[in-house]
């Protein structure tokens, strides 16, 4: 079975994956605040954070092209809204958005991408996120994965009979991928339940509990500062220049 | 001496009104190990399932003398360890060796503890080696050791084995085998193999419809039903 890239490359092990989930968490949320709250200067900002986050993605040892490639999934979305800002007389704001989000993507695939789920799960539930959402959030990532592997052996079973949707009409093509679906959901359906009755035959009792317990180093405090810092300093010396 | 399990008049019927169990009456000694052979579908999964208070039926259940109820399910299922039939189902977490501390950590125990027992099953089943590799790139055979080592590591009174050696090649099997027949714990083994059924087991109960039709020593059941698939064999090549 063929599994999701980034899960495979959160299992590296650079120093940037070696670093605490909460410092990654932190130095996102202030990256994010200081993408959010810029208009002046946007282009030449965006420069400097794009260079940042590639730096970054080099010091990960991930591939940098298969990220910036990655993250362009959110510009379909942030593309219409950016047609209808531009529609309405406001091409700046659509240019911005789409930049915007384009960078925000790919600073949250960074950290995902360097900080295994569980593990990232774990630091935000030492930043007070409520246990609920923690373990809904993991049973997805688990479901995620069992959908994925059903998919990947219906397709299989498929293609060993060749299947080919290509020469079918488009109304074919919609009966058989709303059957497929329908199966795929029972199967997994199944699946799903007996993994949930083997966790439980090992004493789960709602609660993943991870081997490793997270601890905050120093290390892990002079990155949040520096990559904290860095967007900030950034911005503000932007400004000056601009000024 | 009580008996490990003592199992009288279970019933059950799954929710499309299908009758899973219809009666059955079952008991293991301490240091026995049983076979459970019979078609598919003739209750063998669903009688297993109820040891481990995985499903509820009607009628009463013991381990080593606890009632199967809601509040015994922490010790029962620290009592009866179960080894489902695909590991897949069984392997969830990112690395093999979170897996087998997996049930450690959900009894309470502290991390530091969790990694030494951990390691530990993996060195009784040989994958040491395997420690920090992702559970789904092992191999069948690497799969159900460390299944097993996931369940040996909270060292379980009775080992529940589901078609243990299904997916797994001549190899994998006899080394399998090999590593069953030197563990100490009592041992239900569901299986269609009857050479495995009667390598690791002392006795054998036959599932037919939900109800055991017949126990006794693993040759005779065997016979008596002709459960061989040296029989299947001969047959095909005449």
């Amino acid at each position: 079975m063929r599994h999701v890239v980034v899960d495979c490359w959160a299992r590296g092990s650079s120093l940037l994956h070696r670093r605490d989930p909460r410092a990654k968490i932190v130095a996102l949320l202030v990256f994010l605040i200081a993408l959010a709250t810029t208009s002046r200067g946007l282009p030449l900002f965006a420069c400097g954070l794009l260079l940042l986050l590639v730096a970054a993605l080099l010091w990960a040892r991930l591939p940098v092209w298969g990220a910036l490639v990655r993250a362009g999934i959110v510009l379909p979305f942030s593309a219409v809204f950016a047609i209808v800002s531009w529609l309405a007389g406001d091409p700046a704001r659509g240019a911005s958005l789409l930049i915007k989000s384009y960078l925000s993507a790919l600073a949250v695939l960074l950290v995902i991408s360097t900080t295994p789920l569980p593990v990232l799960l774990r630091g935000l539930e030492g930043m007070g996120v409520p246990h609920f959402l923690l373990d809904v959030g993991q049973f997805l990532y688990r479901y995620f994965f069992v959908i994925s592997e059903e998919a990947q052996r219906m397709n299989q079973a498929a293609a060993a009979r060749a299947a080919s949707s290509w020469q079918w009409a488009v109304g074919q093509r919609f009966r058989a991928s709303a059957g497929a679906l329908g199966v795929l959901f029972a199967r997994s359906y199944a699946r799903a339940e007996d993994i949930h009755r083997a966790m439980l035959a090992r004493g789960f009792q709602g609660r993943f509990l991870l081997l490793d317990a997270t601890r905050f180093r120093r290390a892990d405090l002079l990155f949040t500062a520096f990559a904290s810092l860095a967007p900030v300093v950034l911005r503000i010396a932007l400004d000056r220049v601009s000024a | 001496m009580s008996p490990l399990i003592e199992v009288r008049g279970l019933r059950y019927r799954y929710e499309d009104g299908t009758v899973g169990l219809n009666g059955v009456d079952f008991r293991l000694e301490p240091g026995e190990s049983v076979a459970l052979l019979g078609p598919n579908g003739s209750g063998k999964t669903t009688f297993a399932l109820h040891l481990n208070g995985l499903l509820r039926g009607e009628g009463s259940i013991q381990i080593c003398g606890l009632p199967v109820e809601k509040q015994n399910l922490p010790a029962i299922r620290r009592k009866v360890g179960m080894v489902f039939q695909d590991s897949d189902s069984q392997l969830f977490m990112p690395t093999v060796v979170e897996d087998v501390a997996f049930g450690l950590l959900n009894l309470g125990m502290d991390s530091a503890g969790a990694l030494a027992k951990a390691r530990a099953a993996l060195e009784t089943v040989g994958m040491s080696a395997a420690e920090t590799r992702a559970p789904y790139h092992l191999s069948a055979g690497e799969k159900k050791r460390v299944a097993i080592a996931g369940i040996l590591a909270m060292e379980p009174e009775i080992l529940v084995l589901d078609e243990p050696t299904t997916f797994l090649d001549p190899l994998g099997h006899r080394s399998l085998a090999e590593l069953l027949a030197q563990l100490p714990q009592s041992k239900i083994l569901i299986t269609h193999d009857s050479r495995l059924a009667a390598a690791l087991c002392n006795r054998a109960v036959f599932f037919e419809a939900g109800q055991v039709s017949a126990e006794g020593p693993v040759d005779m059941i065997v016979a008596r039903f002709g459960w061989d698939l040296a029989w299947e064999r001969s047959k095909l090549r005449s």
